[in-house]
């Protein structure tokens, strides 16, 4: 990896690292105003989607790649946020104010849920969170007077002061909302609260010897993650404007988690990277689907084997193409692949690639290996 | 009264499979630091690999539970070697990832090879029972209790007196220490691996003939969190009190509870126990170093 040359405190303050980087993000942001006269309807809702996955990851960044801690209940803290939102837009409260008060309101959920927290670490919150999950879903589910049960909710069109949002009304909150989120998330991470976070991911026990009150910043972190979620989540519902409990289920928070992974937990750009990728799945599946077929048949008939021989694989091939437990075979995999071969996920691809190209003939492979430990650390 | 002693009969067979999962998680645990996401899947496998043997291929019953036993232990190695090895001393967020994808994975393919409709499979159990006095337990429950207990015993016998064992539980205190005794600590990992495999496998073929075979039997596997915790997710007796625990709260807030109650009894003891005593009713509360 390159390494960064600081010689003064407030260069690691700063909010671009260098000229070059603002004038590409300034690109990026006309690319993504300009987005919806440029690209296709489809296309819009992908981005869409894509954002609101880019939220929620940047939420599992700040728990989970910042603080250290593991969640794999997020799911529950966006359909705190989507039922919120459906609710209160039942009762005319406008957009803005319910778009505020669900990310509040699954915040101090989250937060909540963070008590046990202070005295957990490692594997018994991440079975917490599981076990707080499902209780949800399972409120969700049985609260019918609030919740209409399995029935689920609609949500009428967003509406902002009187004016109901298009398409391209809806993107443009989503990404404004997107914007706003993840500056917070770089202040936060680098104000003295972001530093605590890295101090306890690295070693909860050294933090605590520094004076860091561990518990405060590990509730702060549950809290603000899970408030972010919220807020993806009132975006989620407005998108699919139908909300039920079955689509907060524990494959949509393996989804949360798989976006950091895949994205890679260091950074908030791999929150996009791991968004961009997750909703990308979806579609390249239905070609996969559609032409590995053609793609078999016409492959082994060039081989020249037999007609029986040839019936019996492709009749295999249907079977696994039309199975529906396709995806999650996909995803299993990627997941397991990724944290063998790529465990700083795409954005440690992409650093690794920018440091090749800046340091060509001195560039060493060793250098961006992660680091092992074989200290046994996490038992109590 | 007779309702609630039957119902406790019921609960404490449930929780013997419970508590039969929990012993995977610990036995890996125990050694490796790794929490076994897909030791669900791995019993659900299991069972399956249990309908192939006896259903499609008409083997007899205890031939059947050996072959499986045997299947499932070299699978397990398999697993170990394939998945969990590549990232051993990775954070233990990316090995928890690694196994839920495992579970992915099992779930899946199971779909595929075996379909998504519920199997049966005959037990020389099934439909046996036995009357004590007003008393009516089904031999399949019975057969699970049973078998717990001789595992369990096997298993004590195990740590006990095999060197193997022995080597096992070094490895589980200390691991390096054991290497520079000149334990084979990567090939402790294959064994303790297939050891929990084959405990896994021998729950989800008593399972079976209570439950139907299904591609969601893997679910199970998280239920048996929250017996692990109780007991203190390091104890082998108490995985096993915790199973039973949680498989008798489950039983009776599904008899006296509104509806709904069972689905969530399981997670809601487990916050509880994380509240209250985070190290589980057996565990021991040392500070880590840093």
């Amino acid at each position: 990896m390159s390494a960064h040359i600081r010689t003064d405190y407030a260069q690691s303050d700063q909010l671009f690292a260098s000229r070059a980087s603002v004038i590409a993000y300034a690109a990026l942001g006309v690319l993504l105003v300009a987005a919806p006269f440029l690209i296709e309807s489809y296309y819009l809702s992908q981005l869409v989607f894509v954002l609101i996955y880019a939220i929620v990851g940047v939420a599992m960044n700040i728990l989970s790649g910042q603080a250290g801690q593991v969640s794999i209940g997020h799911a529950a803290f966006l359909a705190i946020g989507a039922y919120s939102a459906a609710i209160a837009q039942k009762y005319g409260v406008p957009l803005p104010v319910y778009l505020v008060l669900a990310g509040a309101f699954t915040g101090l959920i989250g937060y909540l849920v963070g008590l046990p927290a202070l005295r957990l670490h490692g594997i018994y919150l991440a079975i917490a969170t599981l076990a707080f999950a499902f209780i949800v879903e399972e409120v969700l589910a049985r609260w019918e007077s609030v919740t209409h049960g399995n029935e689920g909710l609609m949500l009428a069109a967003p509406n902002v002061f009187g004016m109901k949002l298009g398409t391209n009304g809806f993107y443009y909150l989503c990404l404004g909302v997107t914007v706003v989120v993840m500056l917070a998330a770089i202040n936060i991470i680098r104000s003295p609260t972001g530093r605590a976070f890295l101090a306890i991911r690295d070693s909860e026990t050294a933090a605590r010897s520094m004076g860091i009150d561990t518990a405060r910043y590990k509730t702060s972190a549950f809290a603000i993650s899970a408030a972010i979620t919220g807020v993806a989540g009132v975006l989620y519902a407005h998108k699919l404007s139908f909300i039920s409990p079955e689509m907060f289920s524990l494959a949509v928070s393996i989804d949360f988690v798989m976006i950091i992974i895949i994205g890679g937990v260091l950074s908030l750009r791999g929150a996009v990277f791991g968004a961009i990728f997750m909703i990308m799945v979806d579609p390249m599946l239905i070609v996969v689907k559609d032409k590995l077929p053609q793609i078999t048949d016409a492959a082994m008939h060039g081989i020249g084997l037999g007609e029986p021989i040839i019936a019996s694989i492709q009749a295999g091939v249907l079977r696994v193409v039309n199975a529906p437990g396709l995806k999650s075979l996909i995803f299993g995999l990627i997941i397991i692949l990724f944290i063998i071969y790529e465990p700083m996920g795409l954005d440690g691809r992409w650093q690794r690639v920018k440091a090749y190209c800046k340091q060509f003939p001195l560039a060493r492979q060793r250098s961006a290996r992660p680091q092992r430990m074989f200290l046994k650390s996490e038992r109590r | 009264m007779l309702d609630f002693i039957q119902q406790v009969i019921g609960g404490v067979a449930l929780g013997c499979v419970y508590g039969l999962i929990a012993l995977g998680f610990v036995l890996i645990y125990k050694a490796t630091e790794v929490v076994n996401f897909a030791q669900g899947e791995i019993m659900m496998l299991g069972a399956f690999l249990s309908f192939t043997f006896i259903a499609t291929l008409g083997l007899n019953y205890w031939l059947a539970f050996l072959l499986c036993v045997i299947c499932m232990a070299i699978l397990g190695s398999l697993m170990e070697r394939l998945v969990v090895r590549p990232i051993l001393g990775y954070p233990q967020f990316s090995i928890v990832m690694a196994t839920i994808g495992l579970g992915l994975v099992i779930r899946s393919l199971v779909g595929i090879i075996w379909g998504t409709d519920d199997l049966r499979i005959e037990t020389p159990f099934t439909n046996g029972v036995v009357k004590l006095g007003g008393l009516v337990i089904a031999e399949d429950s019975l057969s699970i209790i049973v078998a717990t207990a001789l595992l369990c015993a096997l298993l004590y016998a195990f740590f006990r007196f095999t060197r193997v064992g022995i080597a096992m539980q070094a490895t589980s205190q200390n691991m390096l220490a054991a290497y520079y005794m000149g334990i084979p600590v990567k090939r402790m990992f294959s064994l303790i691996w297939s050891l929990s495999a084959i405990v896994a496998c021998c729950a989800g073929i008593l399972l079976a003939p209570i439950t139907f075979i299904h591609a969601n039997l893997g679910f199970l596997g998280i239920k048996a969190f929250p017996a692990a915790v109780l007991g203190g997710f390091g104890s082998i007796p108490g995985a096993l009190a915790g199973g039973i625990t949680i498989g008798i709260v489950e039983s009776l807030s599904g008899f006296y509870l509104p509806e709904g109650f069972k689905d969530v009894a399981a997670y809601v003891v487990l916050l509880a126990v994380l509240l209250w005593r985070p190290q589980g009713l057996f565990g021991s509360n040392a500070m880590k170093k840093v």
